[in-house]
Parts: structure tokens; sequence; C-alpha cells
């Protein structure tokens, strides 16, 4: 197995005072896609905003690449590596389509122009779109151009909030496929989904949560198959 | 030729509330409170150049310079004194601290120079005719070209340059911008030094059209925040816009009604705005 990129140790957290994980663990490879899926209030977002410095943590620790991170702000985050995209609000809707993607590599320094040739070349639809406020534009192009955001930095993980909420079936299909291109790139991937299912049958391996707790643990696949699983959370 | 005459005057007070309202817009779009203390930072803008050009009788456009960079610089002060340890308080406590430091700074203003009354230059100015009998003074050009390229320069700032963008990325989300790895401290100090300048112009434009006095710029703070909010208050186009709007309004209404009424006419168009349309007439947002 290739090397820990993330490490989530025993991380007890919530936002304000009353906790919503409790000792969870969780990994994720290089060049992994690991899927967090459970039933509604069980923490899967909050256990991905806790990686990025959202969460007040009480206890356990958060390594990335061999750094502890428990504790580091979120551009601090950004600059080591990780980019997050939120479920909502995930551009900046005045700006447009290019423009986000040039805030996408705010903390960058060098010329930035062939990772946009790049992100255009990945998100074909952003190209003609490029001069649109991104507010303007549908909800699966504006998932793009969130994570085409994401992509600017050359992240080596990505942590995706429910990519495809509320979109139509159609653009679903489309970002699934994009996540694994995007993962072809080598580039690991944590995701929350809702569309259980179909998001198990792309990943690595999958963690099931209930109550802020880790529930099962296992390969995406199996999970798929485990019987008790599917009817707690895949419902059937 | 009149009415001309009317719109031509209302365009210079339009120009001088469009600065202020630009300012007022720029700093509630990114730290979402109504800054009570700009009108104040307007009277600083303009005893600087009272200083710099007619006490030190330097050349105007230095004291402009002068003027533009000491109002920034106190602005970023008072931001890193009081407004930064409220920046996670409810809005309502910002907007209390600064209408807190507008009496501080008014106050201050009254030690430093007293109370009276100061012009620029004494002497009257001989105002140019020009088509059909209009007639403008050089001061009045100078206030006009002198807001364009304000307003240019803040244009291509917001367009072109990776802080604008940053200011315009953190007034849309500014969560969203932190998770972006976007410095929002640094766009923070930025908006206040932008503010500051922009209040600093509109407070000398004010003094050259009119006089220098302590509460010139808290007087002229109703039509300002009328103007901002007419173009949707964290619009910095629309507040232009709404400048342009409530000083034509302003001096047309003097043909009608007796001018000792003209505040009056921002205050009225500002309460019907806020009942028929809320945002402003260019959609601005809500906090």
């Amino acid at each position: 197995m290739s090397d820990v990129l993330l490490t989530i140790e025993n991380v007890t957290g919530g936002y304000g005072e009353a906790d919503i994980l409790f000792d969870l663990n969780m990994k994720v490879h290089d060049g992994e896609v690991v899927v967090i899926v459970g039933p509604n209030g069980a923490g899967k977002s909050t256990a991905m905003k806790s990686v990025f410095g959202l969460l007040k943590i009480r206890g356990g620790t958060i390594t990335y690449d061999g750094h502890d991170i428990t504790h580091d702000t979120s551009d601090a985050i950004v600059r080591r590596g990780i980019c997050y995209v939120p479920q909502t609000n995930n551009v900046f809707p005045t700006l447009t389509v290019h423009e986000n993607l040039e805030m996408g590599a705010f903390v960058r320094k060098d010329d930035i122009s062939d990772s946009l040739d790049r992100i255009y070349e990945f998100f074909p639809p952003l190209k003609e779109k490029r001069k649109l406020p991104a507010g303007t534009l549908s909800g699966g192009q504006r998932q793009m151009v969130a994570m085409g955001k994401a992509l600017m930095l050359d992240p080596k993980l990505l942590l995706l909030d429910e990519p495809t909420a509320g979109l139509s079936p159609k653009y679903m299909d489309q970002i699934f496929s994009i996540v694994k291109q995007i993962n072809e790139l080598g580039i690991g991937i944590l995701m929350v989904e809702q569309n259980a299912k179909q998001a198990l049958g792309l990943a690595d391996r999958g963690y099931v949560l209930a109550s802020g707790k880790n529930r099962y643990e296992d390969t995406g696949a199996n999970l798929l198959a485990n019987r008790e699983v599917a009817e707690m959370f895949l419902g059937g | 030729m009149e009415i001309l005459q009317l719109v031509l005057y209302g365009t210079i007070l339009g120009s001088i509330l469009a600065l202020g309202a630009v300012g007022v817009s720029l700093t509630f779009g990114i730290l979402r409170f109504a800054n009570f203390s700009h009108g104040d930072l307007m009277t600083i803008g303009a005893y600087v150049v009272f200083v710099v050009f007619t006490v030190m009788k330097l050349p105007l456009w230095l004291a402009i310079i002068v003027s533009l960079a000491v109002t920034a610089a106190l602005t970023a002060i008072i931001d890193k004194l009081i407004y930064r340890n409220f920046r996670n308080s409810d809005p309502v406590i910002l907007l209390i601290s600064s209408f807190g430091m507008a009496l501080i700074l008014r106050s201050l203003i009254q030690l430093i120079w007293g109370p009276s009354t100061q012009v620029y230059e004494k002497g009257i100015q001989l105002a140019i005719k020009f088509g059909g009998g209009l007639r403008i003074k050089p001061d009045q050009i100078i206030i006009l070209v002198g807001t364009v390229l304000l307003i240019i320069a803040l244009h291509l700032f917001l367009r072109k340059t990776k802080m604008g963008k940053a200011m315009r990325a953190v007034a849309d989300n500014a969560e969203l911008a932190r998770l972006t790895g976007i410095n929002t401290e640094k766009v923070i100090l930025c908006t206040w030094l932008m503010g500051g300048a922009l209040a600093a112009a509109a407070g000398i434009f004010l003094g050259l059209d009119t006089r220098v006095f302590p509460e010139m710029g808290w007087n002229i703070l109703l039509p300002v925040f009328a103007a901002a909010i007419l173009g949707g208050i964290g619009n910095p186009y629309g507040a232009i816009a709404g400048g342009l709007v409530i000083g034509i309004s302003q001096e047309l209404s003097t043909q009608f009604i007796d001018p000792s009424y003209k505040p009056a006419v921002a205050f009225a168009i500002m309460v019907v705005i806020l009942i028929v349309r809320p945002t402003g007439i260019f959609a601005g947002r809500s906090s």
C-alpha cells in the first residue's frame, strides 16, 4: 500500500460547546479515493471540516504528509496542498469563471497560465463561459468551477463535500466521472456523498459513520456488498 | 438653461457624494457594517489639504496626495486599534463603535483647528463661461476630473489586480475566501486604505466646492449613506450612480422648493427606495 497522506486519529470535536465527532479515525493514502457515507446527521461533513481547521477539536490529532495540522488555520492548510470544496456557496458568484479560477491560485506567487489552460482543457464548458459571472452558471457547471478552483493549486488531496447534491442525474454522472479523472491525475480524494451506491462504486475505500462515530470501514466494493450496511444506510 | 446649470451643479455635488458613497459601500461590502465615522474621515482629509496647501503653501496636487495617504493610514490605524477587536462581534457593536469614533474624530478636529470655518483660497474665483451660458469654476473642473480619474483607477484596481479581485471575492463570500487561502486580513487592510483615501478625496472636493469646517463631513453623511443605499449597499458601481442621482435631484429640487430643504430630498429618496426596493436600484447584498 502507498504512503499515508492524511490521518485522522481519535478526533473528538464540534462547532461549539457540543461535540459532534467522537473518537473518529480515518486515513487517506496517496492517490486514493475515500468516501464517507452515513445517515443524515452522522457527522460526515463535520468529519471533513475537521481536517480543514473549521472545528473546535478537543481530542485527537490530524496529520497530513507527516505534519500535525490539527490546529492549523484554513489558509495554512491550503498552502500545504489540501483543497476543500464546500457543498454549497462554493464559488464567488459576482466574479467571472476566470476570476474564480485565479482566486483558487491566490496563494501562488508564480505564473498560473499553464494551470488555467489545463483546467479549461479538463472542463471544456468553462472555457466558453470564462467571462460570465459564476453565479449565472447552472448547478453542474458551478460545481465544475468549484472543483477547477481547487485544482489550481495542484493539491495532493482534494476534499469534496457532496459534490452531486441537488444536481440532475445527468450532471451527477458527469461529476462522478470528473472525480474519477481527477483521481487519475494522482490526486487523493476524500468525499462525502449522499449518493452512496455510486460513490462507493468508484471508491477505493469507504467509511460508514453513525452519530459521529466510525461504524464500518472497508473497501468500496465490500461495503456495497455488505447486507447490513445496505439495509441501514443505502436504502436497501 | 437654468435647468442645465442645475444639472451641472448637481453632477459636481453628485461626484462628491459618489466618492463618499463608494468608500462606505466598499467597507460595508467586506466588513459588513455601515461606518458612521466615514463623514469625519472626509473632514480630516479636507483639513490635511488645508494644512499642506493653505498653511504650508505647497501645491494643491501635492496636498491632495498627502491628504489621501494620511487619511488612508489613519483609517488603517483606527481599524487596528478599534474595529479589529470586534471583527467577530455583532455588526451592531461595530456600528456603535464607529459612531463613537465619529465623535472622537470631530472633537479632535475642533481641538486642533478650532470651530471656525476656513477656506482654501481667499478671494473670488471667476467662473468660466462656455456653450449656451453655462458656468463652471476652475475648482469644480478639478472636482469633476478628479472624481473621474479616481473612479477609473478604482475600477481598474477592482477588475485587473489580484488584490482587487480578492476584495470582490471577500465581499462575495468571506468564508469561502478564507477556505480558498485568500489572506483576508490583508484584504481588510487594503479595503480600509482605499475607503480612507476615497473619504479624503470626497472631503477635499467638498472643501474646494464650499468651505472647510468641523461638521462638514458629518453633515453630508446622510446624503452619502442615501447614495450608497440607493445604489445597493456593498456595490461600489451602484454607489456612483446613487451619488449622481441624489446630487442632481438635490440641485433640481431648488427649482420647486426652498433650497434649505435640499438635504431632505436625499432623505426622502432614501426612504422611498427603502420601501419600494430595499436592495437598491442595482441589487446590492443583504448582510
